[in-house]
């Protein structure tokens, strides 16, 4: 889309590590301080969608190709309410997380990681999913624009 | 916010109407954080401002940045609207003041989390605890939500990829468009 403007490309690549890094510390230090796995998700996705936008659609796909995304987008559901049927199993109501430590909070602490992580996983790969899906369609449409204009 | 949706529909260019629409998300995220909801906050800033952006830029990257001209009169649409604004402002009237603390928000479940939260799940931030702890049920159903919709966007832009190539293809014989 805007592969030759120099500026757009240097600050992106000094951008890009602080958005990541932001988005981990928002995913990780959830339980401390404000954010979780919605923002997180929402924010490493941004950072991801700004690489493609800038360097093009190829290239955020090499380096998250969409097999991977599509796999992601159900993963994360599926940890989620996986994590519930782990408490069914051992013995405790749907989506309680405190067997799974010795410690009841200990449990229900480990438990809302998981859980915020498949957040994550499902929200940051739903985005993804959808630009790139938008992102095909603008491809093709300036594909077809490219073609008729040669013509 | 007012000028900002004055300018959303007073503009023609699109291109405008997405940014303004992000000026306007922004101005709600520092609303929020007036109200002390700093994770209500960030989510609108990166959703409402940054992805919602995003996304209807590259929408607009297939379609034309001009509004297209009005077919018919506006007016029933405006007294819809209205009439639903009405209603919404009519019920705040009843609403307690904000942050009294005998307000029925403030009597039922809220001072428990408060009370227990940290002890019971050793996670110090009360939002979180009750996001993914105590109303896990609430944020399963979310996460499915999202999920659901981008299954749904997914296959929709699939399938008009697919029609695309379809009539792209010369080779396809056009009396298959028959069935």
């Amino acid at each position: 889309m805007m592969r030759d403007t120099i500026i757009l490309r240097v600050v992106a690549k000094l951008l890009l590590p602080a958005i990541l890094i932001f988005a981990f510390y928002v995913q990780f230090h959830g339980d401390y301080g404000p954010g979780g796995g919605f923002q997180a998700g929402v924010a490493a996705a941004g950072a991801i969608i700004l690489y493609g936008m800038i360097f093009g659609i190829p290239a955020a796909q090499h380096v998250i190709p969409t097999t991977v995304v599509q796999v992601m987008v159900p993963l994360g559901v599926l940890i989620f309410a996986g994590t519930g049927v782990l408490g069914l199993m051992l013995g405790e109501n749907y989506l309680n997380y405190s067997p799974l430590r010795a410690d009841p909070g200990d449990g229900q602490h480990l438990g809302i990681l998981i859980v915020e992580a498949g957040v994550f996983i499902t929200v940051a790969s739903t985005m993804l999913a959808i630009f790139y899906g938008f992102g095909g369609l603008a491809d093709e449409a300036d594909a077809a624009a490219a073609e008729e204009g040669e013509e | 916010m007012v000028i900002t949706v004055v300018g959303i529909i007073r503009a023609h260019n699109l291109f405008a109407v997405v940014m303004l629409g992000s000026v306007y998300s922004f101005l709600m995220a520092t609303v929020m954080v007036i109200l002390d909801a700093v994770d209500v906050s960030m989510t609108e800033a990166a959703v409402g401002a940054g992805m919602s952006t995003v996304l209807l830029l590259a929408v607009l990257h297939l379609t034309k940045t001009r509004e297209a001209p009005l077919r018919h009169k506006p007016y029933i649409p405006l007294f819809v609207c209205l009439l639903t604004g009405g209603a919404l402002v009519y019920g705040t009237l009843d609403l307690p003041p904000f942050g009294e603390a005998n307000a029925p928000q403030n009597q039922h479940v809220a001072p428990y989390y408060i009370e227990n939260a940290e002890h019971e799940t050793h996670s110090p931030n009360i939002v979180t605890a009750v996001l993914a702890s105590y109303r896990g049920y609430d944020t399963l159903g979310e996460v499915t939500v999202i999920f659901t919709a981008g299954i749904g966007v997914l296959i929709l832009l699939a399938s008009g990829l697919r029609r695309r190539r379809e009539n792209a293809d010369p080779l396809q014989d056009p009396k298959d468009d028959a069935i």
